[in-house]
């Protein structure tokens, strides 16, 4: 007996939530850009849940797609982190209130 | 079978998704993700898309988390700053988080699924999922393939910025101070 369609639906669901929380509650930087991406994939999980129950391999495409851009912003988002290290910055999504070069 | 792999990979996500968001220890959270990603790729044998299992354990699980563990030890204990916020706020993060899901509860109770059509053979195998990426999405391909080239050229100009003469923190000062009579000493011996 395979595990319908809604139940992987609520699992991404409840994943993305948990993502989401994480990004609302922590303030580290980094713990953030790690909360983002299980919000990516539970957004893949839900992708590649409808492409199996749809038949297609659009949704397994989108996925992929998804993976390629989450890396270029783990890419950017580390960058970011790794400058404000080297600027000495304070680690605190509170602190960082204003855009400054 | 597939009911029990699916509980214990589902149950196992969502354990490790709570140990990424509560863990204090960013190496600790990272490390959860990483069993995140690994349970996510069960699921996804599960669904039949065997190419984008092995490319979640490859490349996510692989590649991007220890870029994340590289740049953690780099920063050592200062990633470890974390001011506990109000407890209203996280209070009401938490109820917005609740709330969202009832939400999303409450509309998927409330869809009809078509029962699953049997997918067709070769489903989910690399050489199908090749054909459509080259053919149907070869511009979303170009434009990702683009956007990563972009993200390494971002990184290497942020990463390798000049160092900023401006000190923040008594850290920094130390180490200034630290070079400065390097400095002072390397000019004495010289002449």
């Amino acid at each position: 007996v395979t595990p319908s369609l809604g139940s992987y639906l609520i699992v991404s669901a409840i994943l993305f939530v948990i993502g989401l929380t994480g990004v609302m509650l922590r303030r580290s930087p980094l713990v953030l850009l790690l909360s983002l991406e299980v919000m990516l994939n539970s957004a893949n999980l839900s992708l590649v849940a409808f492409s199996r129950y749809h038949g297609g391999q659009d949704g397994q495409v989108f996925a992929l797609i998804v993976m390629g851009v989450a890396a270029a912003e783990v890419v950017v988002g580390l960058g970011l982190i790794v400058a404000m290290e080297r600027r000495r910055l304070l680690l605190d999504t509170d602190e960082l209130v204003e855009l400054q070069g | 079978v597939g009911s029990v792999v699916f509980f214990l990979a589902s149950g196992a996500a969502i354990a490790t998704a709570l140990g990424v968001v509560l863990q204090r220890n960013p190496f600790v959270s990272a490390i959860c993700l990483i069993g995140h990603l690994a349970s996510l790729a069960t699921l996804y044998i599960l669904l039949q898309a065997d190419f984008v299992a092995a490319a979640q354990v490859i490349v996510y699980a692989g590649a991007v988390m220890v870029m994340f563990l590289f740049v953690i030890a780099y920063i050592g204990p200062r990633a470890e700053v974390e001011r506990g916020g109000t407890a209203w706020q996280a209070v009401a993060a938490v109820i917005a988080g609740a709330l969202i899901l009832v939400e999303v509860a409450l509309v998927f109770g409330r869809t009809a699924f078509d029962t699953p059509a049997s997918p067709p053979a070769g489903f989910g195998s690399p050489q199908k999922l090749g054909e459509v990426l080259l053919t149907t999405y070869v511009g979303a391909f170009e434009i990702v393939s683009l956007l990563l080239l972009i993200g390494a050229i971002a990184a290497v100009v942020l990463g390798a910025g000049p160092r900023p003469s401006r000190v923040v923190d008594e850290r920094g000062r130390r180490v200034q101070a630290a070079r400065r009579a390097a400095e002072a000493r390397a000019e004495e011996t010289v002449p």
